[in-house]
């Protein structure tokens, strides 16, 4: 009996060892064609460019790594130019949705008026209302405005995040109102006591915020495209595009995966930065996918 | 407590600027700019009102291949997306070592720019005068004849928009359905270990309507996803996705405003009516369909 026992038990034991192999090998195929993509993009860039047009079969490695096509990138087109257009477009826009967002939650959730809650429920219900239904009107404006090529053109119409305002808000109420009664009896300004305590108590919501928006920024591409026909403003979504059909000419491939890296460092950094944020903001309120 | 009026919408007032002029005055323009017609945008001017856009799109080639490949790519990519996340946060979450590195990994997609690796995936399914590629090498190797994924056959275009929309909405799938089932408590799991319930029975008994509300949230904002697909297109195919035959509905409104073929805002705007009453009704009946599987 005792050994039957055992035995049962060595079974379970190998089988569940088997189920757990099996898992490792299937998510290990995933993050294969997650990172694959990500190497080719590296290695395509490091080969120079006559290696990689002798290639009739793609070679997974390269002996000979050089950085001449980095350099091609920086130099056949401005693409320092095109990071430089993203960082001011991110910056500007993500520290101009932090102003309004931060006054709108505070107001939302410590000042008391009438009409507040009707307000918020109208900022909710515009939540819904999908951007590609809005971003019609929004370009006959800014052309008509004689706002196409310029950076309040790309800035002004992407600043306006219901979703953030709503997520401040729900961490806003939540600072007790001791502190505020508090405040006010030190004879506190509303606005110095938002600066002061609110803004400090609920940093990484902020924080979350923040780079949450700043990846929006960085990858944004339908509204950019719309409004700029001229490569001085181009970000660098459309510096992608507009390299891919007639940037280095077609065939530099390798040049065009150096570029490729160099835009997407950035956010790769940000993310390794971030994790634990960035994942948590998402899980929260992403909605790409 | 006392009021504060004036104040208090003066804090508002930024955040109400930039949301009436950049939402509300658009989204109550756009309705008007779809039933005006030949509007004029130079001029200003129109000659007539009825629903002579909405005709003219619905009889429109380009906007009915849009419409093909839209739903081919929602009825594809959808229960694809979420069946493999399911599948993937299942194995998260039933291991312990290395499950950090796996997350960290599947999650990257999300962070990265759609252009820009959307050229990497053109690049590895592209069949060009030299050289077959990445992915028909692979093909070649398993015997099977190359195929020109980029420029080539219909099936084989819809192929590769379809995975690269798959590889692009996981990580997000992935990470609210681990954060779903790390939820689901030990107890329950006990107590049916306890009577008996074999791994599959208690698959379906207990995980899944534990976190069948985040499937229906992920199946929901999956079909509005999808519905709006148009820069993964671009990525693989160009900016002219009428000539490839690859346009998206969010595409077609973009091409009718902009471009070589823009121009036009009140098709544009017919067009993306169109597409949020479609997007309107499908949502309308998952949350039908919902009340009758999702457990709250």
């Amino acid at each position: 009996m005792k050994t039957d026992y055992q035995t049962l038990e060595k079974r379970a034991e190998i089988s569940k060892r088997i189920g757990r192999g099996v898992i490792y090998v299937l998510l290990g195929i995933w993050a294969l064609i997650v990172l694959f993509p990500f190497y080719w993009m590296l290695l395509s860039s490091v080969k120079s460019y006559s290696q990689y047009s002798s290639e009739t079969v793609p070679q997974f490695i390269t002996l000979h790594p050089t950085f001449e096509n980095y350099a091609t990138a920086f130099t056949a087109v401005p693409l320092a130019k095109y990071l430089l257009n993203t960082l001011i477009f991110t910056v500007a826009t993500t520290a101009i949705m932090l102003i309004v967002t931060v006054l709108a939650a505070f107001g939302f959730s410590r000042m008391s008026f009438k009409g507040r809650d009707l307000a918020f429920t109208v900022f909710l219900a515009m939540m819904m209302i999908p951007n590609e239904l809005v971003i019609i009107t929004n370009f006959l404006t800014v052309t008509q405005l004689n706002w196409r090529d310029t950076f309040a053109g790309l800035i002004l119409p992407s600043v306006t995040s219901v979703f953030y305002i709503y997520l401040l808000k729900e961490n806003f109420s939540q600072v007790p109102d001791e502190l505020y009664w508090a405040a006010k009896v030190d004879g506190t300004s509303d606005l110095k006591y938002l600066l002061r305590v609110m803004v400090p108590i609920c940093r990484p919501t902020l924080v979350t915020i923040t780079v949450l928006k700043a990846i929006e920024c960085w990858n944004s591409y339908v509204w950019p495209r719309l409004i700029t026909d001229d490569p001085d403003y181009y970000l660098v979504s459309n510096a992608i595009q507009s390299i891919r059909e007639s940037g280095f000419g077609r065939e530099n491939i390798p040049a065009m995966m150096a570029a490729v890296v160099v835009i997407s460092l950035p956010l790769i950094a940000l993310f390794l930065v971030f994790r634990k944020k960035i994942m948590a903001g998402v899980a929260q309120g992403g909605t790409k996918g | 407590m006392e009021k504060q009026n004036l104040k208090g919408w003066l804090y508002l007032l930024p955040a109400m600027l930039f949301l009436g002029v950049f939402m509300v005055y658009p989204l109550i323009d756009v309705f008007i700019y779809s039933f005006e017609e030949n509007f004029n945008s130079v001029s200003q001017s129109y000659t007539g009102v009825g629903l002579h856009n909405y005709l003219y799109v619905l009889h429109d080639p380009y906007f009915l291949q849009a419409v093909q490949n839209t739903f081919l790519l929602v009825i594809i990519t959808v229960p694809l997306s979420t069946g493999l996340a399911l599948l993937i946060s299942l194995g998260l979450s039933s291991i312990s070592k290395l499950r950090e590195l796996f997350q960290t990994i599947f999650f990257l997609p999300y962070v990265t720019n759609t252009l820009a690796v959307g050229l990497v995936f053109m690049i590895l399914f592209e069949k060009t005068a030299y050289t077959d590629g990445m992915v028909n090498m692979l093909i070649n190797f398993f015997g099977g004849e190359s195929v020109d994924f980029i420029t080539g056959p219909y099936w084989a275009k819809m192929l590769v928009l379809c995975f690269y929309t798959i590889w692009v909405v996981l990580p997000f799938k992935i990470l609210v359905l681990t954060g779903a089932l790390a939820s689901v408590g030990d107890t329950y799991y006990n107590a049916a270990k306890v009577d008996g319930a074999n791994s599959l029975r208690r698959f379906t008994r207990i995980t899944l309507p534990m976190i069948s509300p985040s499937v229906f949230y992920l199946v929901v904002t999956g079909f509005i996803g999808a519905f709006k697909a148009y820069s993964d297109a671009v990525a693989l195919f160009g900016t002219d996705l009428n000539v490839a035959g690859m346009n998206t509905i969010v595409g077609y409104v973009y091409d009718m405003l902009y471009g070589a073929s823009g121009g036009y805002p009140s098709y544009a705007s017919a067009a993306a009516i169109i597409l949020f009453a479609i997007v309107l009704t499908i949502t309308a009946i998952n949350l039908l369909v919902s009340r009758k599987h999702v457990h709250y």
